[in-house]
């Protein structure tokens, strides 16, 4: 009672904080100090994030951003989630990988750009290359390091009931490791989303959401810009919230793995 | 079973150990003999042109000549720079927002509602937005950094300053500590870890994209604008080697960094064990 009492008091003190930001952020757009260019009012934002999607322009761009983001994901993890495997079960495979990954791990995606430009041009296929490389590494880590920290005694306990290689394997091992999988899943598509949008930005094609936000910096279409970039939260927001949670959900909840924590 | 073992490891003793040291050196360098070797057939066959697929000796040789030159370490040093203020920006804004959340439950229903929405958007997303408003250059660039890294830190303060556990506070009160001395002793310390651990992705955060924030705010030095720069010139060299130089630093942050904070502050409390 008094719980739920104190959780209304913060949802109406978020709202209000919210309202407040807002009436901030408008009063400083209307009073005249600024370029409305610059700083346009949230009407002004509204109606061109509602013109955009009506005429599809936002949803091409949209379109093209997560193909490119889904397809250097899957990629991602069809490499990543095999490697992490084979790193943790071979000490061969781990000594081969483990140094080369360590020394390229610390060169953040963006600055492969422009390399990734001149190789493979502007377009598709440098920003899927630079997606794939931002989100390999954690998935192949915490897939490495899942796989690592399954309890031994499960793998003796399956062992002594007959389990053979397979079925350890597909039993026990990968149910064991799935909740470091899924949260490399979680961190490699965060990393794919924050480096499409980058890549979008530098080398620019001619859809995507990152190339229309830097595309309008060029004509002063700040509107398009925060548009763009309300959109860009919400999916962002969207894919971690239902696609990353109720895998979390079917899987490893379902499994017992870890308990149904925060909402 | 076990005394077999430790017999076996105590019978290899000194001069095993540096055959074995040996070993592991030789390991760790195989894979990148194996990559170059690669690398330098592919170079060499000429399947790209050159110009596009330097060999290894053209990116050692211009890595060499450049940082002769003075342009090599001049671009590096005012990449770190900008690195440095922008997270000591990040640093002091967003330990202070966090651990604020994490002690006021006001402050937390205000700033929580906000935070929550600037954090999904990724950073660079930001980036034409802070140019328009703060121009091209390093302001924009320092700010952005700033601004960006200082999600991941608040985040963890927030969290941190909230795992305190109840019954230190409790204790600490009892014994007669006032708000002063229960901050500084027991919340400070107790968050620390979560604290670190922000600081830490905050530091990884920026230097993620403070490389790509310098080629597109257009200042006049540092990495990120080399390396873009370079590619109008067809100077893959130049590139590969300021992609080197990147890398190196990247290495050091988290080697000498991190590595020593954590030692010198929890580890030495015995909030984690080393």
């Amino acid at each position: 009672m008094i719980n739920s009492q104190q959780s209304r008091h913060s949802v109406i003190r978020g709202g209000l904080s919210l309202l407040a930001a807002a009436a901030f952020y408008e009063a400083m757009a209307r009073s005249g100090y600024f370029a409305p260019a610059l700083l346009p009012t949230l009407p002004t934002i509204a109606h061109t994030l509602i013109a955009t999607i009506a005429d599809g322009s936002m949803i091409e761009h949209a379109a093209f951003t997560l193909y490119r983001v889904m397809f250097g994901f899957a990629l991602a993890v069809a490499v990543g989630l095999p490697l992490g495997i084979l790193m943790a079960r071979f000490a061969r495979v781990e000594h081969f990988f483990l140094p080369l990954v360590s020394a390229l791990m610390p060169i953040p995606s963006f600055a492969l750009v422009p390399l990734f430009m001149l190789w493979f041009g502007i377009g598709n296929l440098t920003t899927i290359l630079i997606v794939f490389y931002a989100a390999t590494f954690p998935m192949m880590f915490n897939t490495w390091s899942g796989v690592r920290s399954v309890n031994p005694l499960w793998l003796r306990a399956a062992g002594a009931m007959g389990a053979n290689e397979h079925r350890l394997f597909w039993k026990v091992i990968i149910p064991g490791a799935s909740p470091f999988i899924i949260t490399g899943m979680r961190q490699a598509f965060l990393r794919a989303w924050i480096a499409v949008v980058g890549a979008e930005m530098i080398a620019a094609s001619d859809w995507g959401l990152g190339w229309v936000i830097f595309d309008s910096k060029e004509f002063l279409n700040t509107d398009v810009m925060l548009a763009s970039l309300i959109v860009i939260g919400m999916i962002g927001f969207a894919f971690e919230r239902f696609v990353f949670g109720s895998l979390e959900r079917m899987t490893v909840m379902r499994w017992g793995m870890v308990r149904a924590a925060k909402g | 079973m076990q005394d077999a073992v430790t017999i076996n490891i105590e019978g290899t003793t000194a001069p095993a150990q540096g055959g074995e040291r040996l070993r592991l050196i030789a390991r760790n360098i195989f894979p990148f003999v194996v990559v170059g070797g690669i690398w330098e057939m592919v170079a060499w066959a000429n399947v790209f042109p050159r110009r596009l697929f330097p060999t290894l000796e053209d990116v050692a040789a211009s890595f060499v000549n450049l940082t002769i030159a003075g342009i090599l370490p001049h671009h590096a040093f005012d990449t770190v720079i900008r690195l440095l203020a922008g997270f000591a920006l990040a640093a002091v804004l967003g330990v202070t927002v966090g651990v604020l959340m994490g002690r006021s439950r006001r402050a937390e229903d205000i700033l929580l509602p906000l935070v929550s929405i600037g954090a999904p958007i990724p950073g660079l997303a930001y980036a034409p937005l802070f140019l328009l408003w703060f121009g091209l250059g390093n302001i924009s660039a320092v700010l952005l950094v700033g601004f960006v890294s200082a999600f991941p830190i608040i985040f963890n303060s927030w969290t941190g300053v909230k795992a305190v556990k109840e019954i230190w506070i409790r204790s600490a009160q009892a014994m007669g500590a006032d708000d002063r001395r229960l901050f500084r002793h027991v919340i400070l310390p107790g968050a620390l870890p979560f604290i670190l651990t922000g600081l830490r992705l905050g530091l990884a955060q920026a230097w993620r994209i403070l490389v790509a924030v310098e080629m597109l705010a257009a200042v006049p030095w540092g990495l990120g604008w080399l390396i873009f720069g370079a590619r109008k010139f067809l100077n893959t060299d130049a590139m590969m080697a300021g992609i080197i130089v990147i890398a190196l630093i990247g290495l050091a942050l988290e080697k000498f960094v991190f590595e020593k904070i954590e030692n010198y502050t929890v580890v030495r409390w015995g909030m984690i064990s080393s």
